[in-house]
């Protein structure tokens, strides 16, 4: 990993006063325009005066300091680190896109400018569609746990129509985190079901808490331990059973691509991550994308406006729809997102998106299969698109996973994803994607195979870790106890 | 088949080391009556005509049009720089900095762009980022509420009325009690304000520049509210706090705004930029990322994730909300664009606006039978008309000779039909403007 | 081996009882599970509680964990001092790292908690379990 080792300074502590990047326009009508002298600001706010070389620099050093999917292999379990397309890259910036404002569709008339934009969002939603078997998609949701808050709400929009009384949603304990968050801000009462010792949501212990007063139970499948749930129909025949509906976490669902559709296991409502399964870049922590797929009786609850084709060809947006939520974002989702999916669905289409589940699958099973020479696996037959590890072996040498995470990233790997799941101990969840090749996998068992040896024979060493990083392991205890979340002037 | 590396080879070699003879064997989990036939999907295509493509579709767009749209989303002009530098696949090809000592970069740049959030608003504490600035209103909310213990929350009805339809659709669930105020003139109405005020009052929201444009101090706002043991929330335009005094300043406890301007393209919507300010003493009940300063061992300086027991990762139903990834990439951006204007440059350039704007109100009060819809009031770069006709009736003549005039307040206010709505950023010229008032005045004739 | 004046939920709050007043803290055990704590989100002083109900929150920088109620009753006092510096509920848990103290409305609530042997029995069956 190429890290700059001089330290950092700030941004501002890099001004020099007086200094200018930009030049503005001049002034090219007549009069200055002086507003009332109490309603503006007493100085100004204190940016910084740089050069464009300077910062030009400052952010380059920057991004040398990170580490991205370009940098080497990610395998960060539930987060599909895959390739991210550079032709998607150059659609999003095209000027008939990203020039387009967003409320050109509301003038009278403005639906006719836009007719290339309505047509990627249409295409999109039929797309999506057809990969998930569903009735209907909105793309408005900003992000994988907006997608979630969506869908509860039209958990609520469906059993308020319904007549129905439910405030309780059931979620595995083995679900990501957002779900519960999600349900709960919602309106929703939250129920943890306990998993079987694989994760998977136990049929006895749902029967135990399903009743009039379930709205609805959210699954991730495969599930947060890479394995698919056999019982998955049984457990929507059940729920359904007391008009439930069924809600599936999307994040898993590069594992299914084109093998089986979450519309046809039982599941009403489901969210896709277009920046995990459908390669838009993370942008290291956003912007996302969480479209929102119902099956046909949900439609009518989606979100306000849907895209209508016409048979002319053309495409209006329909913003009278009583049943809707409403409004969850202010237009018709992160366009720009949407666009490097959809062109990513363009490039792959129906033959490449089966590959893409089938490759993703075989190379984690190859890596867990690697790996169990020097690590516990939670599992112990197949798995599909990822599978947890677990440090718990070299716990005996008082090695843990935070250490191999660390010891990681001084070999040149983005470590995966640890402490999650909860159900399993010093968890390391790995996701190795399609897009990586046999080579790099081998590299990586070796080099996971070489610290598992050195945490019997110098776990002092891997205690260190990282070392070949511009900071080392950061005090995060001060950090809480006293933040420090903005530069003092 | 193209991202995916391994060959037919590599596979066969894979498989053995699985004792497997083929790929389907690994899905045997899946039941067979739960499998799917092939997709109804196109075929894939390769890059070169995926590009004509998404460029043909591009191209049914209609570009070039002279525009005057703002309504909370501006044309602004954005630097080679910043489309350059957060082009570095460094920074958009990584994930949430879970890892501190393999994300410096991202963490860094956060830690930078909280504080330039916090000195452009005059607030203590801001957060990495939210979606847009809807929903940074609707997080502003529910943050006050938690502060406050109450649940009763009064909207000024010059608040976007999109953000008001949002802030509506996530409440239908919840046991909030939402007032909503009428403006008076132009400005949030202090005696309806000062009337729906109570004990449960966890907050008033409002805007400044409101959506007709009108700056609305509401520093008498906010000591009517604290008063009561409320906050204040407000919801602003980052442009104008180059010349507007901060919401800090006002006594605003939480602000937030669309982040759009500062160097994201208008992009039909998204991807937007949520931001959030507020004081220290609130920090622990904002919503979302937060990044911390902190040291290592050798005693360097360096950035983390922190506060994350709010988070819903830990506090899972408890969370204070559900947000996850947030708007990291565009954050950046804004920090880069505000870089780049610079402490002189930002002040220069709302100072443009303003001055554009204002010749554009004298050139279109020129024509006859415009007025100004709330006069006497002070404006940014965005302001209402009032014409002799409905709205709509000469948008699309405008449209027709490349103008986008501005958004016909009619579809959001039916008594407002003769209204249009503008903004003038600096990319509008004189002669743009001139062109404006002319085709106008041919329309109205 | 647990504070034998004191007695205990299965939360793994403690409970000081004297006549009316109880003053609550989390336990040794608790406090080590959490880590170092960076923040302990008090509650209001005159808050009405249920028996069982959430009072508050404590907060290391990787947990969090809601502290409950053992009795119904009035937050009498919170412990200020842990707003400066939290890291007392790790090095004094039983002592000056109390959290808050509340008015009972019915002390013989009280009666169903663990004493200190039972708590310690109840610790080694739950970590035996896991």
């Amino acid at each position: 990993m190429a890290f700059q080792d001089k330290p950092m300074t700030l941004i501002f502590e890099k001004s020099v006063p007086g200094r200018r990047a930009t030049r503005n326009v001049d002034r090219d009508v007549e009069t200055p325009f002086t507003i009332r002298e109490d309603l503006l600001r007493d100085a100004p706010a204190e940016l910084p005066e740089l050069s464009e070389l300077d910062i030009a620099r400052h952010f380059t050093e920057l991004s040398r300091r990170n580490f991205g999917v370009d940098t080497g292999f990610y395998p960060l379990g539930s987060c599909t680190m895959k390739y991210n397309p550079k032709v998607c890259e150059q659609a999003a910036v095209m000027p008939g896109f990203a020039d387009l404002h967003p409320l050109l569709p509301q003038l009278p008339g403005g639906e006719m400018l836009v007719q290339g934009a309505l047509a990627v969002l249409h295409e999109m939603d039929l797309m999506l569609r057809a990969i998930c078997g569903m009735g209907g998609f909105t793309l408005q949701p900003l992000a994988g746990a907006h997608g979630e808050l969506t869908g509860a709400m039209i958990i609520a929009a469906y059993h308020r129509d319904r007549g129905n009384a439910k405030d309780v949603i059931l979620i595995p304990d083995s679900a990501h985190g957002t779900n519960p968050a999600s349900a709960a801000i919602a309106g929703y009462d939250v129920k943890t079901i306990p998993s079987d010792p694989h994760g998977l949501m136990d049929v006895d212990a749902l029967r135990e808490h399903l009743d009039d007063k379930v709205a609805g139970v959210m699954l991730t499948c495969p599930n947060t331990l890479g394995l698919f749930n056999p019982r998955v129909k049984d457990i929507a025949d059940l729920v359904h059973g007391v008009d439930g509906l069924m809600y599936y976490d999307g994040a898993n669902l590069n594992a299914l691509l084109g093998r089986c559709r979450p519309g046809d296991l039982g599941f009403d409502i489901v969210h896709l991550n277009l920046h995990k399964t459908f390669a838009a870049p993370h942008g290291g922590g956003g912007p996302g994308a969480g479209p929102v797929g119902v099956v046909e009786r949900l439609v009518d609850f989606l979100p306000t406006s849907v895209v209508v084709a016409h048979d002319d060809g053309t495409y209006t947006l329909d913003y009278d729809r009583p049943k809707s939520i409403g409004y969850v974002a202010p237009f018709y989702g992160n366009f720009g997102v949407i666009l490097k999916a959809y062109t990513y669905l363009l490039s792959v289409g129906r033959d490449g998106l089966a590959a893409v589940a089938d490759n993703a699958v075989l190379n984690a099973n190859y890596v867990a299969a690697k790996l169990r020479e020097h690590y516990d696996v939670a599992v112990d037959g197949l798995c599909m698109h990822e599978f947890v590890a677990s440090a718990s072996r070299q716990a005996a040498h008082g090695v843990r996973a935070i250490d191999v995470a660390k010891a990681l990233i001084d070999r040149g790997y983005h470590p995966p994803t640890v402490y999650f799941p909860l159900i399993v101990d010093e968890a390391m969840m790995i996701e190795p994607t399609e897009t990586e090749g046999k080579e790099t996998l081998d590299a990586f068992v070796a080099a996971m195979g070489e610290i598992a040896e050195l945490a019997k024979s110098d776990p002092e060493a891997l205690h260190a870790a990282p070392t070949d990083t511009p900071v080392g392991r950061l005090d995060e205890t001060t950090a809480n106890r006293k933040p420090d979340v903005a530069a003092p002037c | 088949m193209p991202y995916i590396a391994n060959t037919d080879e590599q596979r066969r070699q894979m498989l053995a080391t699985l004792g497997l003879d083929s790929v389907d064997e690994l899905f045997a989990d899946v039941p067979p009556e739960l499998r799917c036939g092939e997709l109804d999907l196109p075929a894939g295509h390769p890059e070169q005509e995926v590009g004509q493509q998404v460029a043909r579709l591009a191209r049914h767009n209609t570009a070039g049009l002279v525009s005057f749209l703002g309504g909370g989303f501006y044309d602004h002009f954005i630097p080679a720089a910043v489309d350059a530098l957060a082009s570095r696949s460094e920074f958009y090809t990584a994930y949430t900095p879970y890892q501190p000592e393999a994300s410096q970069g991202t963490l860094q740049a956060i830690y930078e762009y909280q504080t330039a959030i916090c000195r452009l608003t005059g607030l203590e504490v801001a957060n990495a980022s939210l979606y847009d600035g809807g929903t940074a209103v609707y997080e502003a909310m529910m943050m006050a509420l938690r502060v406050t213990r109450r649940n009763r929350v009064i909207v000024d009805e010059a608040l976007s009325p999109i953000y008001r339809k949002m802030v509506r659709s996530y409440t239908r669930n919840l046991g909030i009690e939402l007032v909503e105020t009428p403006s008076r003139a132009g400005l949030a109405d202090r005696d309806a304000i000062a009337e729906a005020i109570d004990d449960k009052t966890a907050a008033v929201i409002v805007q400044n520049p409101n959506f007709f444009g009108c700056i609305d101090d509401a520093s008498d706002l906010a000591e009517m509210i604290h008063d009561a043991g409320g906050l204040l929330v407000a919801s602003v335009y980052p442009i104008s706090l180059g010349l507007l005094k901060p919401p800090g300043e006002m006594g605003v406890d939480i602000a937030v705004g669309e982040g759009q301007s500062l160097g994201l393209p208008l992009s039909f919507g998204g991807p937007y930029l949520g931001f959030m300010a507020a004081r220290k003493k609130h920090m622990r009940k904002m919503p979302g990322r937060i990044v911390g300063r902190t040291t290592d061992a050798q005693g360097r300086d360096g950035f983390v994730l922190t506060l994350q027991a709010r988070e819903q990762h830990i506090r899972r139903e408890k969370a204070t909300s559900n947000i996850c990834t947030n708007q990291g990439l565009c954050a950046l951006r804004a920090l880069m664009y505000l870089s780049m204007l610079g402490k002189a440059g930002l002040p220069e350039l709302a100072q443009r606006c303003a001055d554009k704007a204002d010749y554009a109100r004298r050139r279109l009060l020129d024509v006859p039978g415009v007025t100004m819809r709330f006069p006497n009031r002070w404006y940014f770069n965005e302001f209402v008309l009032n014409l002799p006709v409905a709205a709509d009736k000469v948008i699309r003549g405008l449209f027709q000779r490349g103008l986008a005039a501005g958004f016909p307040l009619g579809r959001y206010w039916p008594e407002m039909n003769n209204s249009l709505l503008l903004a003038v950023t600096e990319k509008r010229t004189k002669e743009d403007i001139d062109f404006l008032a002319h085709t106008l005045d041919v329309i109205l004739r | 081996m647990s504070p034998k004046d004191l007695r205990y939920t299965e939360q793994h709050e403690w409970v000081r009882v004297e006549g009316n007043a109880a003053t609550v803290g989390i336990t040794d055990h608790a406090q080590q599970a959490l880590g170092d704590i960076t923040f302990v989100e008090l509650p209001d002083t005159g808050q009405q509680v249920e028996a069982g109900g959430e009072v508050c929150a404590i907060e290391s920088a990787k947990a969090a964990s809601s502290i409950y109620a053992p009795a119904a009753g009035k937050v009498a006092e919170a412990n200020s001092a842990l707003e400066d510096d939290p890291s007392t509920v790790n090095t004094d848990p039983y002592g000056d790292g109390w959290v808050y103290k509340l008015e009972l409305s019915d002390p013989s609530q009280l009666e169903t908690l663990m004493d200190a042997e039972a708590y310690d029995a109840f610790l080694e069956k739950d970590q035996g379990g896991s």
